[in-house]
């Protein structure tokens, strides 16, 4: 069964607060990883692996770039979810 | 045909360490671009590094170290018949830096090849060194890792600029003698992922090193520790047993990534980064001479080398503390 949006969410925020130590509360789908959470390059690839083991979807170096909210994240998971 | 008489083992006899004089603060680096002390402490865990001078050489650094891990190893220079040095950063291929080296040192017609395995070339050298002491091709070997990094880096590139550094580290290699005690080298799990050689790159002799950072630790942090977990498990030694992980110095984010990974508590990581910067080759060497010298690590102990880096090569080994 695919995930919905809200599950997505749920689960990268508690990858976010592991990786980066942001509380998931702070974590929404408006949310800027630079601008907002504080998150550099090499943290999204620490969430990028961790989003791959968590929700299957393997996220390459070369989309990371174009990802920058929450929100690009649910998208691009819901969108590739097999 | 006859062939010589293999020796039972190979171990370390002395590791020596040099780096340049000027360093350079994360501050000086502020002063000149844009950047902060703040920002890449955050970002690659240094806050200082070494920098050559304008006319110090490869080849000057590699004799500076080797001649302290000579001089620590008890060995006369007319016993060492083996000179490598890993390097990837010289000034012209040819003459190789490794007969230079050791003409310098005073070493009388050794074999002598310079060896680029990027970063994990420190570790391709001790088990070439290894291999050829128990094969009885060498009976002492000298291997070093000397990399003047900044020669390469484009002075206006933040992302290279704050991490590359320069030093030399060497290890002096000689037989176990006596069948019964145990080697001091164990064996090497090594291998190379060509098909990612566009992370991290010169063009060509008019360029700059180019590093694409977030392939570089994505790589870095889920594809090595099973070659390290390797190592100790084909060396019999324990991570939980290990005294130090000394991984190739690249980023302070990918060592203690790796750590984690192999099991190995954050105090037990070498993390020589901190003041050295990445010295591609020479970091492995380099964070054992230090640890050694400041008497962190004793006779007798295993420590896990795992050194990678562009090519992709990477190698992992277990030694002990000489």
């Amino acid at each position: 069964m695919a995930l919905t949006e809200q599950e997505i969410l749920t689960g990268l925020a508690e990858i976010i607060d592991e990786i980066a130590g942001v509380p998931a509360d702070e974590v929404s789908p408006d949310k800027n990883f630079v601008d907002d959470l504080d998150i550099d390059s090499l943290s999204m690839v620490e969430i990028a692996v961790a989003a791959q083991d968590k929700f299957g979807v393997e996220i390459p170096d070369d989309q990371l770039k174009d990802l920058k909210t929450v929100q690009d994240v649910i998208n691009y998971v819901h969108k590739n979810a097999s | 045909m006859q062939l010589p008489q293999p020796a039972p083992g190979a171990r370390v006899l002395a590791f020596g360490g040099y780096q340049p004089g000027n360093e350079v603060t994360n501050d000086d680096l502020a002063a000149a671009m844009d950047t902060s002390d703040e920002w890449i402490r955050s970002r690659v865990g240094i806050a200082s590094r070494r920098i050559a001078g304008p006319d110090e050489t490869v080849a000057d650094m590699a004799v500076a170290a080797a001649g302290k891990a000579i001089a620590g190893s008890g060995v006369s220079v007319s016993d060492i018949d083996l000179v490598i040095v890993a390097t990837c950063s010289t000034e012209a291929p040819i003459p190789n830096v490794s007969a230079t080296v050791a003409s310098r040192l005073g070493i009388i017609a050794p074999g002598a090849y310079d060896l680029n395995a990027a970063c994990a070339g420190f570790c391709y050298g001790l088990a070439n060194a290894s291999d050829a002491v128990r094969a009885g091709s060498a009976r002492h070997v000298l291997v070093i890792g000397s990399e003047k990094m900044s020669a390469w880096v484009d002075p206006a590139d933040r992302s290279t600029r704050i991490i590359f550094a320069d030093g030399a580290g060497a290890a002096v290699v000689g037989p176990v003698e006596d069948p019964a005690e145990k080697p001091g080298i164990g064996p090497v799990v090594w291998g190379s992922n060509g098909h990612l050689a566009e992370k991290i790159y010169i063009k060509d002799r008019t360029s700059f090193l180019f590093q694409e950072g977030q392939s570089v630790f994505r790589w870095a942090t889920t594809e090595l520790h099973p070659m390290a977990l390797e190592a100790c498990q084909r060396a019999g030694v324990r991570p939980e047993d290990l005294a130090a992980f000394v991984p190739h110095q690249a980023n302070l984010r990918i060592i203690e990534a790796l750590a984690r990974k192999v099991g190995v508590p954050r105090e037990r990581l070498a993390d020589d980064i901190i003041h050295a910067g990445n010295t591609s080759s020479a970091s492995i060497p380099l964070a054992l001479a230090r640890m050694t010298e400041r008497g962190e690590l004793h006779s007798g102990m295993p420590v896990l080398l795992l050194g990678f880096g562009a090519g992709m090569c990477y190698a992992a080994q277990v030694v002990t503390v000489p």
